[in-house]
């Protein structure tokens, strides 16, 4: 079943409650059949830009597109969206076939062939022959997919997924993660996904929007997100990043910009070079710690600044001797380094 | 939760349309007494065209109302005064003992909220005959004081439930016994929780009607009585003015009520 | 925390002014009932009371008076309720206490004064049959008080508050992203509330009928008034039979057969509602 993918396109959507601006002239185009996470704090407009497209929340100003059509001012039962809520918003009093067939007797199809597609929909899945359960008879994670499977069986335009897996525990979420992935690229339908979780966005998405007090701050791909954010509160919501003066580090490039910092992700450091071109920083070790699968090590570098650094598994034996207080030199690969708009005072 | 369906005008309709008519069903006959209250006609018109507080003056010149109005008054006072108490002792009673004792004891104290009026009401009449006491002013309290307990248990039930145990247990390790436990630890503590149960007993005792048409006979009517054997026989726009009095009196409590509770809770 | 019996013994002391009172006040009038249905107005045992009573006319249209009262004042609670309580449960809590406010009121209102505003509004004379015949609806005032009309209008004005209450309750409860998501998969204001929000609501229908059948079966005020004596509930009834013909024993009969009934009724409504919590729809 491979559904027709849909571009959407948002346009300077405003919305405010009271004085607070939730969505700040938000814009994004989003590409047919793409898997874009919205990434973000609490309060960052993500879930409110969701529920914009979804159309429970009417934005003050702008317009929303799906497919070139505006749905802006579409009531939510007229969008053909297929949507699944953090606590999966299960109906209680109907059995698991029900639940999937619903939107398919909603839209008159009939009571055999509503039955079959749905009984097609529990299967795509992975949770065959459960129809006739009680949703209270079923774990978390079994609720999600029932959850999936009704959002996807009436074959939507878009997805939007609002946090579904925050309730699951670690291991579960890791694998459905994968889960849902593999839905969006056998069906081939255009996919918002709401997370806080940046390890979530990292894994799942084609695009990630990282989003802050309303804004779009950053949209691009995972990894270009990850080694070159645009500012400050991209890098560090995006796993451990150190924005050092570049006066601190010796041996950046020539074409390194003199005002602008340096931002170096934890595991890029290393303490040895072992003879391949580098960067040095030098300072005094602050605290160290085992994590199992490497060592966190904090650093003195003078000024003030501190930096975190990570290192793998086969650097423990130098890990171990290292004593707080003594002096550390790190090492950098060039190109691990990425310039960012300096905010101290030149 | 309806925020899908902001702009469905049917669900405006049914939801706002229907409840405004209800609302207003609600409240019509308790406003359209009031202006009648100080109507100067007899005729019941409306509305009135000319304004007078004849009825006003009717009541409390008249001795039959303003004797069935104190022993309201009195009957009400003494149904809180006895009431409260002994919700107040039931209600902690019931929070220190086991599970279903406590559900025995409840739904024996409940149980005169749950009966037909009309069957407390001659059922009460035929013991009170039985002792000699129909028509006496302890019979009728003592009608009033049963429907009133449970209202006052229900109302002092959280309060007590709220109560934190060990802070008895602390004083009892100091030396300090049940009585001085309970009307200085606990009592202070459930104050505000006493005042409505209060309030509710008089409320409850005040608006008693069915149990005084029968038992109360004679000097020891009470106004609702009164006024019920009035509304049979002939309309007596007394009635208005008694009605606007009774709803001011209430209105000023509830409102009491809810900001004392209130400011309770924040 | 270990309770000697001493402060158990305690306890239950504490419990039995409230237990005494009740048992003199409540328990004993009804204990009475059932002893002195089983007397005749001699003073002798005899059953004849029930005999009389349940082949007698008057006896059964009373009870038919009685439950179509309750029955009419039900459907119309549940007419006017369910869109009142949806209301209250789509607002903010905020607003809804304040509605609430509105809605309880007319609770606190003495029933006297409730049923002699209603006198005054359904009279011939009426502000509600002057309004009628001003715009036209009708060429002549509509009886609509001292009778079966004016009673059922006065006794739905009376439960209707009480109905809400447990029907918001449950419409409060009912969690909001399910009717979003009802909404998202397709569903029209009314397929909602009837697939989604009315099954999920029947719990607290079903609490606010038991409240309605258990209070309106054993109402005297409201119809005696209101119905102006053509209106005979098995309450006045026994008023009737109590007061004017002096038979304790028929009168203590038709009050355990008016007991039986309420607790006939509320049984039934307590399997309803147990038989709804099994009970899960299928496709």
């Amino acid at each position: 079943m491979s559904l027709k993918a849909l571009p959407i396109s948002v346009n300077g959507l405003k919305k405010g409650y009271g004085t607070f601006l939730a969505l700040d002239d938000v814009s994004i185009s989003i590409r047919p059949g793409e898997f874009l996470t919205l990434l973000g704090p609490s309060g960052s407009g993500k879930t409110t830009l969701l529920m914009a497209m979804a159309g429970f929340v009417r934005p003050d100003k702008g317009s929303i597109e799906i497919g070139g059509r505006d749905i802006t001012r579409l009531p939510p039962n007229k969008r053909d969206i297929g949507i699944v809520f953090q606590n999966y918003a299960l109906f209680p009093h109907m059995s698991v076939l029900a639940n999937v067939a619903y939107p398919l007797r909603l839209r008159n199809v009939p009571r055999k062939q509503a039955i079959a597609q749905a009984e097609a929909a529990l299967a795509r899945v992975k949770l065959e022959g459960f129809g006739d359960r009680s949703i209270s008879a079923l774990s978390g994670g079994q609720r999600q997919r029932v959850a999936l499977a009704r959002a996807v069986v009436f074959e939507p335009r878009i997805m939007l997924m609002d946090e579904p897996l925050s309730a699951l525990d670690k291991n579960l979420r890791e694998q459905m993660q994968f889960e849902i992935r593999r839905l969006h690229d056998d069906l081939g339908i255009t996919t918002i996904y709401v997370t806080h979780d940046q390890r979530e966005a990292l894994t799942m998405s084609d695009r990630i929007a990282v989003m802050d007090r309303g804004r779009i701050q950053q949209l691009d791909e995972p990894q270009k997100i990850y080694n070159r954010p645009l500012n400050r509160f991209v890098a560090h919501f995006l796993g451990e990043a150190n924005i050092l003066a570049s006066n601190a580090i010796s041996g950046l490039p020539s074409g390194f910009p003199a005002t602008s910092d340096a931002m170096i992700r934890a595991e890029s450091f290393d303490i040895q070079h072992d003879g391949k071109p580098h960067v040095t920083i030098k300072g005094s070790l602050v605290a160290k710690a085992f994590r199992g699968e490497n060592w966190l090590i904090q650093v003195d570098i003078g000024e003030g600044q501190h930096l975190l650094a990570s290192l793998p598994a086969d650097r423990s034996a130098q890990c171990q001797e290292l004593v707080v207080g003594q002096n550390v030199i790190l090492y950098a690969s060039p190109s691990q380094i990425h310039a960012i708009a300096s905010e101290r005072p030149q | 939760m309806l925020d899908a369906y902001r702009d469905s005008i049917g669900a405006k309709l049914l939801l706002w349309g229907v409840s405004s008519l209800v609302l207003a069903f609600l409240m019509l006959p308790t406003l359209i007494v009031v202006p009648l209250s100080f109507s100067a006609s007899d005729l019941l018109e409306f509305p009135p065209r000319h304004w007078s507080l004849r009825w006003y003056e009717s009541f409390f010149a008249s001795p039959a109302w303003m004797a069935a109005l104190s022993t309201s008054l009195r009957l009400a006072i003494l149904t809180a005064l006895i009431a409260v108490p002994v919700a107040f002792m039931a209600a902690i009673g019931m929070d220190r003992l086991g599970f279903r004792v406590k559900a025995g004891i409840y739904g024996f104290i409940l149980s005169p909220a749950v009966t037909p009026g009309i069957l407390l009401a001659i059922g009460l009449f035929m013991v009170l005959a039985k002792l000699g006491l129909v028509g006496t002013f302890s019979g009728v309290l003592v009608g009033h004081v049963v429907l009133a307990i449970p209202v006052c248990v229900v109302v002092l039930n959280p309060a007590i439930a709220r109560f934190d145990w060990q802070q008895a247990l602390a004083a009892q390790s100091l030396g300090a016994g049940w009585a001085r436990i309970i009307v200085g630890i606990i009592l202070p503590q459930v104050g505000t929780s006493l005042v409505a149960a209060g309030l509710m007993a008089l409320l409850t005792s005040l608006d008693e009607a069915v149990i005084s048409i029968f038992v109360a006979n004679g000097a020891n009517a009470t106004l609702p009585k009164l006024m019920f054997i009035s509304l049979r026989d002939e309309i007596d726009p007394t009635i208005a003015a008694i009605s606007t009095l009774w709803i001011t009196l209430v209105t000023v409590l509830v409102i009491f009520i809810n900001t004392r509770l209130n400011d309770n809770h924040t | 925390m270990s309770e000697a019996s001493g402060e158990r013994r305690l306890f239950i002391l504490l419990a039995c002014p409230a237990i005494v009172l009740t048992g003199f006040g409540a328990i004993l009038p009804i204990v009475w009932i059932i002893r002195q249905s089983f007397f005749d107005k001699a003073g002798e045992l005899t059953i004849a009371n029930y005999g009389r009573l349940l082949t007698s006319d008057l006896t059964w249209s009373a009870f038919g008076t009685t439950l179509s009262l309750s029955v009419m004042t039900l459907a119309i609670c549940t007419i006017l309720g369910i869109p009142l309580s949806l209301a209250l449960a789509s607002v903010s809590r905020k607003t809804a206490g304040r509605l609430m406010i509105l809605l309880l009121l007319p609770l606190w209102t003495s029933i006297l004064v409730r049923t002699y505003g209603w006198v005054v509004l359904l009279r011939r004379d009426g502000l509600i049959n002057s309004f009628f015949v001003a715009t036209g609806l009708s060429d002549q005032p509509v009886p609509l008080v001292y009778n079966f009309t004016g009673a059922l209008i006065g006794m739905v004005h009376y439960m209707l508050p009480l109905f809400v209450l447990p029907v918001y309750a449950a419409m409060r409860d009912i969690d909001g992203n399910i009717v979003r998501a009802a909404a998202s998969l397709g569903a029209s204001f009314w397929k909602c509330v009837r697939t989604v929000i009315l099954p999920l609501s029947t719990g607290g229908v079903i609490s606010g009928a038991t409240v309605v059948f258990v209070y309106t079966l054993g109402f005297f005020i409201t119809p005696a008034v209101l119905g102006g004596g053509k209106v005979n509930p098995i309450s006045i009834r026994i008023e009737r039979t109590l007061s004017t013909f002096q038979d304790w024993g028929e009168a203590s009969a038709l009050g355990l057969l008016l007991l039986i009934l309420v607790m006939l009724i509320g049984a039934m409504l307590v399997s309803v509602r147990r038989l709804l919590r099994l009970g899960v729809r299928n496709a």
